[in-house]
């Protein structure tokens, strides 16, 4: 609904108001050059990923996957060949997997604590939350070895877990944090006027509600642990992780299966926020 | 936005709202500055005790009670094997000990630093058994103990068939933690078409015609060297103040603009791309480039002179399998899969009795590759004569930590800055 | 007396499990660094502490180029991102309709892909002899030795394109909070759609740019992927210096002292920015 005002008679409008109607469309010709350039960014942010997928089908000759030699799918029967990159991959998960279950469960905490109560370490703790998210990746993984080497603790799988929950209890502490935020408290007292305890009241009626935010913190979680490149670098010793087995093998040359499981992790995840869209559009229409 | 979609707006918001007031942020101060003072107190040295030689009774008390595990893990550079890998196949049916065998070194200095808070925390490292070179860092690892002592009673293989000169190193007389895997050398490979006159010296690397596409080695030590043979002086003679003249000769290449980068054993895939037309270079590497990607690389020794180097097995001291790791490096000492071995990576062989059977596998050979095996059985890049030897140094050598440090400080900001 | 105990207790011990382990894994390590980086000494002797200022300032004596640098590179990524974002933001939220998630989706599809691997596909895209230079160089647009990687743009490019994200997202959540009878209001009112743009719009989606900003200077001054896969050595920013003294030179005092005054600048920088733009009120706001 428009509301008008009706300008004095004497002062004529400035020539430059353009009429808006609601229903029509305005300016058609700076409206068509948004749109063409989102999709120009669009395809400039695909290329890489295009070039990639691509060059999983190259016909190449030797370990050096440079040129264009012809089309061929011989690679994606040929993965098992390199039994280091099924192992950096397995370790890469079990560390997310880990990362997502801890991170999640520590980060909901928070979240429901900051959410809900105000207490005397709010600000403090809201900054703690603030300072690991923004801090650069950089320095977080140099101060955890500064950390490690200092104390004499040897580097592995376990220094590259504690680094990769240490980093992500905050994203899911602050999507819980605004779910929680939102979240209507009468369920919850409507529980509590019936008589149930606080235990009981979280598990049946306030985690179910915040369950979503919980899971999208920990996927957030799970994606970055297993993505994470720079603090991993720092704290992983001799142990491999999928991210540091590319870098590894960039020395000599990308053989093309690498190019395959990347377009394999693509698909997955791909699917996988298809499929949530779709569930989550399917549920809002119910 | 309905998926969960890792920038949710939720996050965003929650990003975006207002953190601290200043009490809060003077209370964190106070709580880092504990944390710091905590600190302060609780910052251990690194090191261990004096480097000596290892006492008469190491060797006993460390192989003592250790047995075959049947399985080994062992760490090496790229381009150290081929990649079917038939002799670790055969040492398999020999031994019936399975072999993980990982091209994780591409330096030394990232390999030091990497393993190094692992092993001083007495902590296994994944491998029984590593390649490295005679530098600067194996006389860290020799210094900081992480090497286990060899038993030579193990090594029959190579008390028998070992080259006489790699019997009598100077970075590890006696051969008390290594023994050599190969030598190699570093020269100059080029791409001849798009270089158009052979190079011959080592003066074309500052050759402005190739600006921005020359690649060095960060190596310190490999750089270093370099330098000095360009200024004219022996590296195994050289002064502090030859090293700044060395570095100076450096920095102006690189003020230039003429280096294009300072590679690991990045180079060959750089000189293969074509980001780099020539380049400081391992010998063998560029041999196993032309055979596996049909390329024409060219590797020469310059006339002023180049650097040899070996590169050695050795056997940290927390290694799991270490009756396993020494009966790979004495397999490796058999004259056969030593020569199987030269043949497709192209270095120098610590066997001298492996060439009669190179000889006689080229002249065995009836397919295309005979050209090749010829190549490599006669080849002075893997079976050096007097002249070339005449031509190769070693890396500079370092009476004490002092010394190393500083030439490390006159080499080093160059490659990192 | 006992529930309002624990209703008042029950906050701390929400928040104590997570809180330790940032405390131990975050806050403390964080001093250990600086501690470090007072220490003299070498990985094999070990390393003392003589709370040895000096090593500051020879490291900013030795690194102030790479420093400068990686402030001057985060400052231009920065830039070119909110005006490479904005549009695109705009767009999405104004006239994206009902395929608003479609299209964000796209935009975060390619960051599916590890971040290593995206990178060295640029460097494929871009390398000497790939994919755009050798038509170039065959058409003799460029000369032979002409080269992409290795030069200050490739990095910056690089720093662009991964952090896109970071910097598109939070400007769409701004203007998509923006009530579009406030927009119609100022149009009623006979404004022009650039000062329609300028003093309702832009200034709405301020605390979108500003945490845009935050999400993107500082990873992107600090970062070292970038100018190690695309860059050379005349690009060499701060996070590959820290990065060789720590995982190459074990050179800890100076690598410590480097990677804790790159994080007190980039603080200092936010704290100041955030004071220049005086938007605490408008988070203030925007948090509602």
């Amino acid at each position: 609904m428009t509301t008008t005002i009706t300008p004095p008679v004497t002062t004529p409008p400035p020539s430059t108001v353009v009429e808006a109607p609601v229903n029509k469309p305005r300016k058609h010709w700076a409206s068509r050059l948004l749109f063409g350039y989102t999709w120009l960014i669009i395809a400039w942010l695909c290329l890489p990923i295009a070039v990639m997928i691509l060059f999983g089908f190259n016909d190449t000759k030797g370990r050096y996957n440079q040129r264009w030699d012809g089309f061929t799918t011989k690679w994606w029967t040929r993965l098992g060949e390199y039994p280091e990159l099924t192992k950096a991959l397995e370790v890469s998960l079990i560390v997310a997997v880990v990362t997502m279950v801890v991170a999640g469960a520590l980060g909901t905490l928070i979240g429901l604590a900051l959410g809900r109560y105000s207490f005397r370490g709010h600000g403090a703790m809201n900054f703690l939350m603030f300072a690991t998210i923004s801090s650069p990746e950089l320095v977080m993984g140099a101060s955890l070895l500064s950390f490690f080497v200092s104390d004499g603790v040897g580097l592995g799988i376990i220094t590259i877990v504690i680094a990769h929950i240490m980093f992500s209890i905050s994203f899911v502490a602050v999507v819980v944090r605004a779910r929680v935020l939102t979240l209507d408290r009468y369920a919850e007292e409507a529980a509590r006027d019936l008589g149930a305890t606080p235990w009981t009241t979280f598990w049946l009626v306030t985690f179910p509600m915040i369950f979503p935010a919980v899971l999208s913190g920990g996927l957030l979680a799970f994606a970055l642990s297993i993505d994470d490149f720079v603090i991993t670098n720092f704290t992983s010793g001799t142990v491999v992780t999928f991210p540091l087995w590319i870098w590894g093998v960039t020395r000599v040359g990308i053989p093309p299966q690498v190019n395959i499981m990347g377009t394999l992790i693509f698909l997955v995840g791909l699917l996988i926020a298809v499929a949530s869209a779709v569930s989550t559009g399917r549920r809002a229409k119910r | 936005m309905t998926e969960p979609n890792p920038m949710d707006a939720a996050l965003l918001r929650g990003m975006t709202q207002r953190r601290l007031n200043r009490r809060d942020a003077l209370r964190i101060s106070g709580l880092s500055a504990m944390a710091l003072a905590l600190a302060a107190c609780g910052v251990k040295g690194q090191g261990t005790s004096t480097p000596t030689t290892p006492a008469a009774d190491a060797v006993a008390k460390f192989w003592a009670g250790k047995t075959k595990k049947g399985h080994l893990d062992f760490a090496n550079w790229p381009l150290y094997m081929d990649p079917k890998k038939p002799e670790l196949a055969e040492f398999t049916k020999q031994t019936g000990i399975t072999v993980n065998y990982q091209e994780v070194i591409q330096e030394m200095g990232p390999w030091f630093a990497k393993v190094q808070p692992q092993l001083a925390a007495g902590q296994s490292i994944g491998y029984d058994l590593m390649v490295i070179t005679n530098g600067i860092q194996f006389a860290q690892f020799v210094k900081s103990n992480f090497l286990a002592p060899l038993d030579h009673a193990q090594l029959p293989n190579f008390t028998a068939n070992a080259g006489a000169t790699y019997k009598k190193s100077t970075y590890d007389p006696g051969n008390v933690y290594s023994v050599p895997w190969t030598s190699g050398m570093t020269g100059i490979a080029y791409d001849p078409e798009k270089v158009k006159n052979p190079i011959t010296k080592l003066a074309d690397l500052w050759n402005p015609a190739y600006k921005g596409k020359v690649g060095m080695f960060s190596d310190t030590q490999e750089l270093a060297n370099f330098g000095l043979l360009a200024e004219g002086i022996d590296p195994a003679k050289s002064t502090k103040a030859d090293w700044q003249k060395a570095a100076d000769r450096l920095k102006q290449q690189k003020d230039a603009g003429i280096v294009r980068k300072y590679y690991d054993q990045a180079y060959i895939d750089a000189l293969g791309s074509g980001e780099v037309w020539i380049t400081q270079a391992w010998s063998g590497d560029v041999l196993q480039k032309n055979v596996s990607d049909g390329t024409n690389f060219q590797f020469v020794i310059p006339e002023e002179g180049g650097t040899i180097w070996t590169d050695n097995f050795a056997i940290p001291i927390t290694a799991a399998a270490p009756v396993d790791a020494i009966m790979a490096m004495d397999f490796f000492y058999k004259p056969e899969i030593a020569a199987s071995l030269a043949e497709f990576i192209g270095y120098v062989t610590p066997v001298p009795s492996a060439q009669p059977i190179m000889q006689k596998d080229a002249d065995a050979d009836t397919t295309d590759n005979k050209d090749y095996l010829e190549l490599v059985a006669k080849s002075p890049l893997v079976f050096p004569d007097a002249s070339t030897l005449a031509k190769l140094h070693y890396y500079v050598d370092f009476p004490d930590a002092a010394t190393q440090t500083a030439f490390q400080n006159i080499f080093e900001p160059l490659v990192l800055s | 007396m006992g529930r309002s105990l624990r209703a008042r207790l029950a906050p701390y011990g929400l928040i104590l499990p997570g809180g330790l382990w940032l405390l131990v894994f975050f806050v403390v390590p964080m001093a250990a660094m600086v501690s470090l980086s007072l220490t003299e000494g070498d990985v094999v002797s070990g390393f003392s502490q003589t709370f040895h200022f000096q090593t500051y300032v020879d490291a900013f004596h030795n690194y102030q180029s790479q420093i400068y640098r990686s402030l001057v590179y985060g400052l231009i990524t920065t830039v070119v991102q909110i005006i490479l974002a904005f549009p695109v933001a705009y767009w999405i939220a104004f006239r994206g309709g009902v395929r608003k998630s479609t299209y964000l989706f796209l935009l975060l599809l390619p960051f599916f892909v590890s971040f290593v691997l995206r990178t060295i596909s640029w460097k494929f895209i871009l390398t000497d002899d790939g994919l755009l230079l050798t038509p170039l160089k065959a058409w003799h647009v460029v000369p032979d030795n002409f080269h992409i990687i290795g030069t200050a743009p490739a990095v910056i490019l690089g720093l662009t394109y991964n952090f896109l994200p970071f910097m598109v997202l939070p400007i769409y959540v701004a203007l998509e909070r923006i009530d579009p009878r406030v927009v119609e209001a100022a149009r009623d009112l006979y404004a022009s759609p650039v000062a329609v743009f300028r003093k309702v719009i832009f200034p709405l989606a301020l605390p979108g740019v500003f945490a845009g900003v935050l999400m993107t200077f500082v990873p992107t001054s600090s970062d070292y992927v970038n100018a190690e896969v695309l860059g050379s050595s005349s690009t060499t920013m701060i996070g590959q210096v820290i990065q060789a003294q720590y995982l190459r030179s074990q050179n800890y005092p100076t690598a410590s002292a480097l990677s804790f005054s790159l994080m007190a600048i980039l603080l200092v920088g936010i704290f100041i920015y955030a004071r220049i733009l005086g938007t605490e009120d408008v988070l203030k706001v925007a948090a509602r």
